[in-house]
């Protein structure tokens, strides 16, 4: 046992938390990545509960054709908002500022990030810019009102006097400053912090896919902060960027944004990608099926995501259609590929199916359901008359919410490694059932109610029975999403430091469960051996290595 | 201001490498969508226009890759769980990975049916972004929150807001030519029944034919947000004999913009309109 594990050479006590403030001053002061990771954590799943608020008020004022809760400028304000904070303030910074700042450096070997200040400035710029988002409900003309895509000219000074949009402006260069910082943060750790023996192919997938995100946030996110600063320009001083009047072009807003909206689609999905994968291979008791594929297919979406953003606009008219078309197509291709993987590391495993499983396996069916649908997306004629229309919310709301079932998994899975305490399985897969049950009867009636014409971003419908019908069942839908959430904060109270975990629960296959549950201060005591992309699993289980099916024929 | 450039013979200068590929495959494709009526529509209708019954049938057949496809996943993934759940908490499986063949297999499929698929798309395309030369031109223009139908060298305007949808009067069987604009933001101009629609942008004019092959009444509406009264910006497309259009034509002709669309509309009795948006109109 002791020669294959890397003793640290000082006494570990000296190591320990005890030194540096405590309590409140320790979570405001702190550079350590897993208390950042944990503020990120609890920050975004606020955002996810505020903004799933937001949206179950959207769905009872379409429950009926022609609601009164909310009045036509409030109903605008609403969906902005939603879409602003789920997709700026929760999956987001949930997907590359929370799990990744926790988990990268334990997978890695590493003692922190490697630039650890640098990393409290992104979490308290990302609080920040949180904040300044919301505030505008608290403006006289309240919040943005012209969707969270904020499309040229209906952002103008003109189009939306209030100080709301401004404050959305303002809480969208913050967090975006916050997530160039997370991918300079990344890269830079990734790069120069792996323990020896950590070659880039021993590298767990979720690491992988953080890194490949990393360099998408790089390439993306500046692009969008020169457009909202030309925005800010445009609304204050005078600029006509955006303005036929001046000059300017309106839909260069809509080249700029979805240059940044689509690789930000993968910016987003990557990292669940890479939650998914290690769930799938630790409860199949197997390694990933095509690891080396996984990590091509990763690379491959990265790289032709950037060409791309078109898609977004085939109805604009000024965009060269068949070039887009093409391209968003191919994405369909390693985008199977992944979705084969994940089926072939179950294959011949044997399945534990714990909640982040169960998770895992949802957001796999949903994220099916999502992908195929965005496949027609990418036929211009089809798009045409599916675009802004109902089957585009759905179309996205099966892929996000695919992404909410991935994080959910996450939580579970290294919940107990970030906290040492375990969440209950029973409560667990009741919110299970609930979540992914009612993510598909959500956003099923809003796929048909797409196809029967129903555009998207109405307060009130023509009262069509169909309409009314599927609507009140999308509702039906958003309600048992609502209480799955209840279910999960039920489970926090339940479980709260009642079920250790022990280091590692679930006989798992990356270094982070080599280590204790919560880890020390700076990571690791000692490491094992790094020799596959399991060093945990190989330490564990030595008379069980990968082979490959080549070999075995041979 | 900034034209879709229109080659010599009318065609989108974008479609020129579709345009060969389409010679090449015009005649199986052919019988491929036409052999598409059999299918089942998959939530989607013919609609009513030339195009429209084109691009119905290229999503049926997206339609029939998508489910097979499904399926097939959804069944892989089934079989995984029923077959694969663990018995033995202890047992270890074989720690098999990698399978080239396997992994060649399930990338070289997809490509073939992404060329297909792609192929497929430019079929329908290419003749639906076409504009071929037409005498029948109306010019839409689009504002918050309504529409204003012209129809240039007739004099014959119809314009018409929210609680009231005006009418766009169209000939059947004929090329219509569509020049669309915007006076303030960004609209989109959506008839269900057409399978189409596109932006009216400030500051260019999009330009789209569509060649209508059934009388009747149908429903349009903008479909990109547009501010407060997004939701009741509609209009009407009434497609009716080309004689009857002449005679509109001329019915109309310098009737003050607001008679003519009281004319075209006769204020339809606007089942969209709820107590709520008179409401807050009147706020």
């Amino acid at each position: 046992m002791s020669q294959n594990v890397i003793t640290s050479p000082t006494g570990h006590d000296a190591h320990d938390e005890h030194h540096g403030p405590s309590g409140l001053l320790k979570w405001l002061t702190t550079t350590d990545h897993k208390i950042i990771g944990l503020s990120y954590t609890i920050t975004a799943v606020v955002m996810l509960i505020i903004g799933g608020a937001l949206a179950e008020l959207i769905r009872a004022q379409l429950a009926t054709s022609n609601g009164h809760l909310v009045s036509f400028a409030q109903y605008n304000e609403l969906f902005t908002m939603h879409g602003s904070i789920m997709i700026y303030l929760f999956v987001g910074p949930f997907a590359f500022g929370a799990l990744a700042n926790i988990i990268v450096p334990l997978q890695i070997g590493a003692p922190d990030m490697a630039c650890p200040r640098h990393n409290a400035l992104r979490y308290w710029l990302y609080l920040s810019g949180s904040i300044t988002m919301l505030l505008g409900f608290f403006t006289a003309g309240g919040a943005a009102n012209f969707g969270w895509v904020g499309y040229a000219p209906l952002t103008s000074s003109l189009n939306a006097p209030g100080a709301g949009a401004d404050l959305w402006i303002g809480g969208l260069l913050l967090t975006g400053f916050s997530a160039i910082f997370t991918g300079v943060n990344l890269i830079a750790t990734i790069f120069y912090l792996r323990a020896p023996g950590m070659t880039m192919f021993r590298m767990p997938i979720f690491t992988w896919n953080l890194l490949v995100t990393a360099i998408l946030i790089l390439l993306a996110f500046p692009v969008l902060t020169a457009g909202l600063i030309m925005l800010y320009a445009d609304r204050h001083f005078g600029t006509h960027v955006f303005s036929v009047a001046g000059g300017g072009v309106p839909v260069l807003w809509q080249h700029i944004f979805w240059f940044w909206g689509h690789p930000e689609v993968y910016i987003l999905a990557l990292p669940f990608f890479g939650m998914a994968t290690e769930i799938i291979a630790v409860f199949s008791k197997k390694p990933v099926f095509g690891y080396k594929g996984m990590i091509f297919a990763t690379i491959t979406i990265a790289a032709l995501s950037l060409g791309v953003w078109a898609h977004h606009m085939f109805t604009t008219g000024v965009v060269l259609l068949p070039f887009f078309s093409i391209m968003s197509l191919l994405i369909a291709v390693p985008t199977g590929i992944k979705i084969f993987n994940w089926i072939g590391t179950m294959w011949r495993g044997e399945l534990w199916f714990s909640t982040a499983m169960l998770m895992s396996i949802g957001f796999l069916i949903t994220f099916l359901i999502g992908g195929l649908t965005g496949i027609y997306l990418a036929s211009p004629p089809l798009d045409f008359f599916t675009h802004d229309t109902y089957f585009v919310v759905a179309h996205f709301h099966s892929v996000v919410m695919a992404l909410v079932l991935a994080a959910m998994g996450g939580l579970y899975f290294w919940g107990p490694k970030i906290t040492g305490f375990l969440l209950n399985e029973r409560i667990g897969k009741a919110q299970f059932w609930l979540l992914f049950i009612g993510t598909q009867v959500f956003t099923f009636p809003l796929y048909i109610l797409g196809l029967q014409g129903m555009p998207r971003r109405m307060a009130v419908y023509p009262l069509h029975h169909d309409w009314v019908n599927l609507n009140a069942i999308s509702s039906v839908g958003a309600v048992l999403i609502g209480i799955s959430t209840l279910l999960f904060a039920l489970n926090i109270v339940v479980s709260w430091k009642k079920y250790p975990a022990g280091d590692n629960p679930w006989d798992a296959q990356t270094l982070e469960w080599f280590t204790t549950s919560p880890p020390p201060h700076h990571n690791f005591y000692r490491l094992p051996q790094i020799r596959s992309e399991r060093p945990t699993w190989d330490y564990n289980h030595p008379e069980h290595k990968s082979v490959a099916h080549a070999s075995h024929e041979n | 201001m900034e034209k879709t450039p229109l080659s010599p013979q009318g065609t989108r200068t974008s479609g020129r490498i579709g345009r060969r590929l389409r010679v090449l495959l015009t005649i199986p494709a052919a019988g491929l969508l036409l052999s598409g009526c059999t299918l089942p529509s998959f939530g989607v209708s013919k609609g009513v226009t030339k195009s429209s019954v084109q691009v119905f049938h290229l999503w049926q057949w997206f339609s029939v890759g998508a489910v097979v496809i499904g399926a097939l996943v959804l069944a892989l993934i089934g079989y995984a769980i029923v077959r694969y759940r663990r018995k033995d908490e202890s047992a270890i499986p074989k720690q098999s990975q990698y399978h080239i063949p396997l992994e060649l297999l399930y990338t070289i499929v997809p490509i073939i049916i992404v060329i297909v698929l792609f192929v497929a798309t430019l079929i329908v395309e290419n003749p639906e972004v076409s504009n071929p030369r037409t005498d029948v031109v109306v010019n839409v223009n689009a504002f918050q929150w309504g529409w204003k139908f012209s129809y240039p060298g007739h004099a014959v305007v119809v314009v018409g807001q929210t609680t009231q949808s005006p009418t766009m009067v169209v000939p059947a069987n004929t090329n219509v030519h569509v020049n669309l604009t915007s006076t303030d933001v960004v609209h989109g101009f959506y008839v269900k029944e057409f399978n189409f629609s596109r932006y009216a942008l400030p500051g260019v004019t999009n330009q789209f034919t569509f060649n209508a092959v059934k009388t009747g009444v149908y429903s349009g509406q903008c479909t990109q947000l547009c501010g407060l009264y997004h939701s009741l910006m509609f209009f009407k497309v009434k497609v009716v004999s080309p004689a009857t259009y002449d005679q509109w034509l001329l019915d109309n002709r310098n009737v003050s913009a607001a008679t003519a669309a009281a004319n075209a509309t006769a204020l339809q009795n606007n089942p969209y309109l709820s107590s709520q948006s008179t409401q807050s109109a009147a706020n």
